[in-house]
């Protein structure tokens, strides 16, 4: 056949076309419960890592049960220690329809806060309670979302876990480091007469070494005032929603 | 017409003599995206080693079939093919390194190091040694991210594969790491001296007047 022909060229074109068709779709196919599989994984010793069972503390487990840390393992000690999930409406009741580990932040987000579920995650370990909130927001360039822990007072922050997708590397990517989640530990989110401030980065707050735990000040990052201002708003903006939640438990308690 | 190629020069050349990043000047932009830290840039300089080989081998097995009004297009579809590929391949079985490469994975389709090569060289060559040539190129790439990003990480973190390599002894007399080396732009400045030391070197590189 002449190759320079029309018909030659666009039977040619749809050969090869269809040809990496398929094998992207076989691909992807193949790959699909595999790349779940990572994500699955990620959220859940994200989740762990607030209250403290960082890959360190999960290896030394399984180590001391003669296992290999793998997804399986994971899995097992993340139905362990929180073997309670919710997945929250505004008023702070529960909606037994919604698995709170299946709501994909991202999309849950731009919802309506009516129509949106709030997931929490309850975490007991060592006949200690604590609160996982998932978070989810914007940083300077793109989204960042992250973890905050409650003990059980649901005030004191247990620990935290931030996440980004296109921070500056060295400025606001510096918010997924240790020493920066280190300093909202043991921070309050309330004030004393109960009402909810959240927790501000500030640059020069007077207290850099972040002693001062009932301030709800953090040291923010030079260079990174519009990250920290993302995170800021980040926590604000989520935590209020489990408000109502929150003030049932107290009134359970009392 | 095809001319015959030494197999030892195909992967040889382009680590050096025609290297694509400091000769070619090809493929700058995702070299100063990925460098800072080691790792990513080990597993882009693979990705892309697999991506130049195996186009230009597929390439090279067709270039005889391909209609030349669509010759570009067919080259995009096997390139972008085999970039998706490897993305999906990172995200299942690398998951951590393909979070940090992000986006590049899929700009290496963007890399004009591989269309130049499926131009340059699969169109007229037979497909081993369009293969080789792939390796070569890839390697030759792989080397000059690699240079750059062991001294963006070692000055810009103060570490190599993520473990401290500067000892706290010398933070406590007052050594910073430098966020500079983060940036791009100390990428661009890293990358030009590597240029500048491989032409003192080999001064025969140097464009003459």
């Amino acid at each position: 056949m002449d190759r320079n022909s029309n018909i030659y060229t666009i039977l040619f074109a749809a050969v090869v076309v269809t040809v990496s068709a398929v094998l992207l779709a076989l691909a992807v196919m193949i790959l699909k419960p595999a790349q779940e599989r990572n994500k699955r994984q990620e959220k859940m010793t994200d989740i762990m890592y607030t209250i403290g069972l960082d890959d360190e503390a999960l290896t030394q487990k399984a180590i001391a049960e003669d296992k290999a840390l793998n997804y399986k393992l994971i899995e097992t000690y993340f139905n362990k220690y929180f073997n309670k999930q919710y997945a929250l409406k505004a008023d702070g009741s529960v909606d037994k329809s919604v698995k709170a580990f299946d709501i994909n932040m991202k999309t849950e987000i731009k919802k309506p806060e009516n129509e949106q579920r709030f997931p929490i995650f309850i975490g007991d370990v060592d006949g200690k309670k604590y609160y996982v909130i998932p978070l989810y927001g914007k940083g300077l360039w793109d989204d960042i979302w992250g973890y905050i822990a409650l003990e059980e007072d649901a005030n004191t922050v247990k620990g935290v876990k931030f996440g980004h997708k296109g921070e500056t590397p060295g400025l606001g990517a510096e918010i997924t480091k240790k020493w920066f989640e280190k300093q909202f530990v043991g921070e309050k989110i309330f004030d004393k007469d109960g009402s909810f401030k959240g927790i501000t980065l500030l640059k020069g707050n007077k207290d850099p070494e972040n002693k001062d735990k009932e301030d709800h000040e953090v040291d923010a990052i030079s260079g990174a005032t519009l990250t920290g201002n993302g995170v800021t708003d980040m926590i604000q903006e989520r935590l209020q929603h489990y408000l109502p939640f929150f003030k049932k438990i107290r009134q359970q308690k009392n | 017409m095809a001319k015959k190629h030494k197999w030892q020069d195909l992967i040889k050349d382009p680590l050096n003599e025609n290297n694509p990043i400091t000769v070619q000047v090809l493929g700058i932009c995702s070299a100063l995206a990925i460098t800072v830290k080691l790792m990513p840039a080990i597993v882009m300089a693979l990705s892309v080693m697999v991506v130049v080989a195996f186009s230009n081998l597929i390439v090279s097995l067709i270039r005889n079939y391909i209609p030349n009004r669509i010759r570009i297009i067919v080259q995009l579809l096997v390139v972008a093919t085999l970039v998706i590929l490897v993305d999906q391949i990172l995200k299942a079985f690398a998951y951590d390194v393909s979070k940090q490469l992000s986006v590049f994975v899929g700009l290496i389709i963007t890399n004009c190091i591989v269309m130049g090569r499926l131009e340059a060289f699969a169109l007229g060559n037979k497909p081993l040694d369009s293969f080789l040539d792939g390796i070569g190129n890839g390697a030759g790439y792989g080397l000059i991210l690699i240079i750059v990003a062991f001294f963006r990480e070692l000055f810009g973190s103060g570490t190599l594969f993520d473990y401290q390599i500067i000892p706290q002894s010398f933070y406590d007399l007052g050594y910073v790491n430098n966020a500079m080396m983060l940036l791009p732009a100390m990428a661009l400045i890293t990358l030009g001296i590597v240029i500048w030391v491989q032409r003192s070197l080999y001064p025969q590189l140097t464009e003459k007047e």
